[in-house]
């Protein structure tokens, strides 16, 4: 079995596809829960459960393990009560289940301060950042990336520019974004932007120039002009590489979030995991990230789904069904060939 | 060789292929190419790919290119179809001179070139649509078109879902769809298997005979080249020149039983001849010892 699963590029069956990418969820919540559940594994640190004669240990307290034990032993030796506890791990690592719990209670807390969000209205407004920071990136970035595949001209006349400017670290711009934008939405949706727009001109930019020059000259001696050229040649030619590109520019673009939420006034759910880390409510801070792994996660996996309904030209994997009629087909149209009668065209 | 020493000279011509040849030459000229030259510049000053090729086409006409390799016959017909630039010469459709690519030179390229987004139908009407025809008209043109090269079972398919044959013939559908006054095929069935190249270039001969187009044909295969052509330009390689202009003796309309006639191996014996000159000195033992003793077993 594991000499078949180890053969150089060869296609997986269904069945082992589905369970490897169970297994791929399965194993790091495994070595979670191992680690969480077992404390001789780790457990650096002890619980508290009874504080027997030491007035300033309370039940639940966590402390450093050897402390602890020397703290028994002092007591021990004073001939007082010591104080009983059991391994445990530190307060940033909750257990899976706690996490899990989270994951609704997080929902459900209520804000501390004044000012504070629900969890529900961060998430909200991390979409609508990134949304239109993306949108607006997209809107430019892609008929400029597209223009400088197309015409060398333009990308001389950008690309230099653009490719220097793309080193500059967006989170650079964050001060200056403020004076400019104020400080409340628009200067967070000015970081996504800047931190995708010029990725996306390069990106998009060389997609199109990877569209084969064949197809450019087939068009030509059938009458394409410049504009037909770019429009009903390299755009459709290119159209379904540049939609996984912007799958993973948008990727890109939930990694900028961190950083713009921090500008002006902080929000979204970034500045929800800050509070909550404030707070030390961990299993808040993990239901919050694993929650943006979540959106990020299916929203790929919806654009990959239509993507593929999209483009069903472009499917490399046709189904068995398909394959099998067009062949059918394939030798009898050879067979019926010969003496198929000839249409004259006037 | 023995064999073929009573075959007729090449030149010969039955009074009907004379009578012919005779009718074609009445016919107008619509491709003429005039002393085109093409020179790339080199690491070493420049190469010469094409020296003073002189050829006048005469409509429905099918001539085919044949030359070693290297001989610059993909460098003549990129410039006859304007993807690439004569560095002297002209270049003359129906006595117009042009220059840069155009809709009255369609082209059949090897590697097929069929836009992979549309679909069997979609790809024949891109042409019609590059001159402003509307769009159901256009379909049901490229309808008609899908239907004789035959493959109106497969209209909606994709040219994914298609074989090599079944692609090239929408490739040809494609280009005579955009009613070119000359066809340019490069090298269009070299991708082909034996089987469906030979299928192919029946099938091809049925159209043209049935369609008033003019075709200029590349290609590296003898056969191919006699069994299509009604004269064969010979190329020869550095610098890529005319050898020769053979009118192929072998009546028309062609079947595929008359490879084995004699104006046909009469022909195919004299493209060989020029094409693999007979060497002067024999080939030189090959340098590696343990390479010329594994021939002892196969012989």
């Amino acid at each position: 079995m594991p000499n078949r699963l180890l053969n150089v590029r060869q296609e997986l069956t269904t069945r082992v596809r589905v369970v490897l990418t169970v297994l791929a969820f399965l194993l790091p919540l495994g070595v979670w829960s191992l680690v969480s559940y077992v404390p001789v594994i780790w457990g650096p640190m002890i619980k508290v459960t009874e504080s027997g004669d030491v007035s300033w240990l309370k039940p639940g307290q966590l402390m450093d393990r050897h402390e602890f034990a020397a703290q028994v032993d002092k007591t021990i030796a004073e001939g007082k009560a010591p104080p009983a506890g059991k391994r445990a791990n530190p307060i940033f690592l909750p257990a899976p289940h706690e996490v899990g719990r989270a994951l609704y209670t997080a929902f459900t807390t209520k804000p501390v301060l004044k000012g504070d969000k629900w969890l529900h209205e961060s998430i909200w407004t991390s979409i609508r950042t990134i949304f239109w920071g993306f949108v607006i990136s997209s809107a430019v970035g892609v008929p400029l990336g597209i223009l400088c595949g197309a015409f060398f001209s333009i990308s001389r006349l950008t690309e230099p520019f653009v490719d220097f400017v793309r080193y500059m670290p967006a989170p650079a711009f964050g001060a200056l974004m403020v004076a400019v934008f104020g400080i409340h939405l628009e200067p967070k949706v000015a970081i996504i932007v800047i931190g995708t727009f010029f990725q996306q001109v390069l990106v998009v930019a060389n997609t199109v120039r990877k569209v084969d020059g064949g197809l450019l000259e087939a068009a030509q001696t059938l009458g394409a002009r410049r504009r037909q050229l770019v429009l009903r040649v390299l755009l459709p030619a290119s159209l379904p590489d540049l939609y996984n590109d912007l799958r993973i520019l948008l990727g890109w673009a939930w990694t900028y979030l961190v950083v713009a939420e921090v500008v002006g006034v902080s929000s979204g759910i970034t500045f929800f995991i800050n509070q909550q880390a404030k707070y030390r409510n961990f299993d808040n801070v993990y239901a919050a990230i694993l929650i943006i792994g979540f959106i990020g996660l299916t929203t790929d996996m919806a654009l990959g789904f239509i993507g593929r309904r999209l483009f069903p030209w472009k499917d490399n994997r046709p189904s068995r069904l398909r394959n099998f009629i067009v062949r059918l087909f394939a030798a009898r149209d050879i067979c019926a060939f010969a003496d198929k009668p000839l249409v004259v065209k006037a | 060789m023995n064999t073929t020493d009573h075959l007729p000279d090449y030149r010969e011509q039955s009074p009907e292929v004379a009578a012919r040849f005779a009718k074609i030459k009445e016919r107008p000229v619509v491709l003429e190419i005039d002393h085109l030259g093409r020179q790339f510049a080199g690491e070493h000053g420049s190469v010469t790919a094409l020296r003073d090729i002189n050829l006048k086409i005469h409509r429905r006409e099918l001539v085919c290119v044949i030359g070693p390799s290297g001989c610059g016959k993909s460098t003549l017909i990129r410039i006859v179809a304007g993807l690439d630039q004569a560095t002297s010469g002209r270049l003359l459709v129906d006595g117009k001179e042009v220059s840069g690519p155009g809709p009255d030179r369609g082209m059949v390229f090897q590697g097929y070139t069929l836009f992979p987004w549309l679909t069997v139908t979609q790809n024949i009407m891109f042409g019609l649509e590059m001159q402003g025809r509307a769009k159901t008209s256009a379909r049901s043109e490229a309808e008609q078109w899908a239907d004789l090269v035959g493959l109106g079972r497969f209209k909606d398919n994709y040219p994914a879902q298609l074989s090599g044959g079944m692609k090239q013939r929408t490739a040809i559908a494609r280009a005579l769809a955009a009613n070119p006054r000359v066809l340019l095929m490069d090298e269009p069935f070299g991708a082909l298997d034996a089987q469906t190249r030979c299928q192919m270039q029946s099938h091809l001969l049925e159209i043209w005979r049935n369609v008033d187009v003019t075709i200029l044909f590349i290609t590296h295969d003898l056969d191919e080249a006699v069994f299509l052509a009604d004269r064969i330009l010979v190329l020869k390689a550095n610098p890529g020149e005319v050898q020769e202009i053979i009118e192929v003796p072998v009546p028309r309309p062609r079947r595929i039983d008359q490879i084995h006639s004699p104006e046909f191996l009469a022909t195919r014996r004299r493209l060989d001849e020029l094409i693999h000159p007979k060497s002067e000195h024999p080939p030189e033992p090959l340098p590696i010892i343990r390479l010329t003793q594994a021939g002892d077993d196969v012989e």
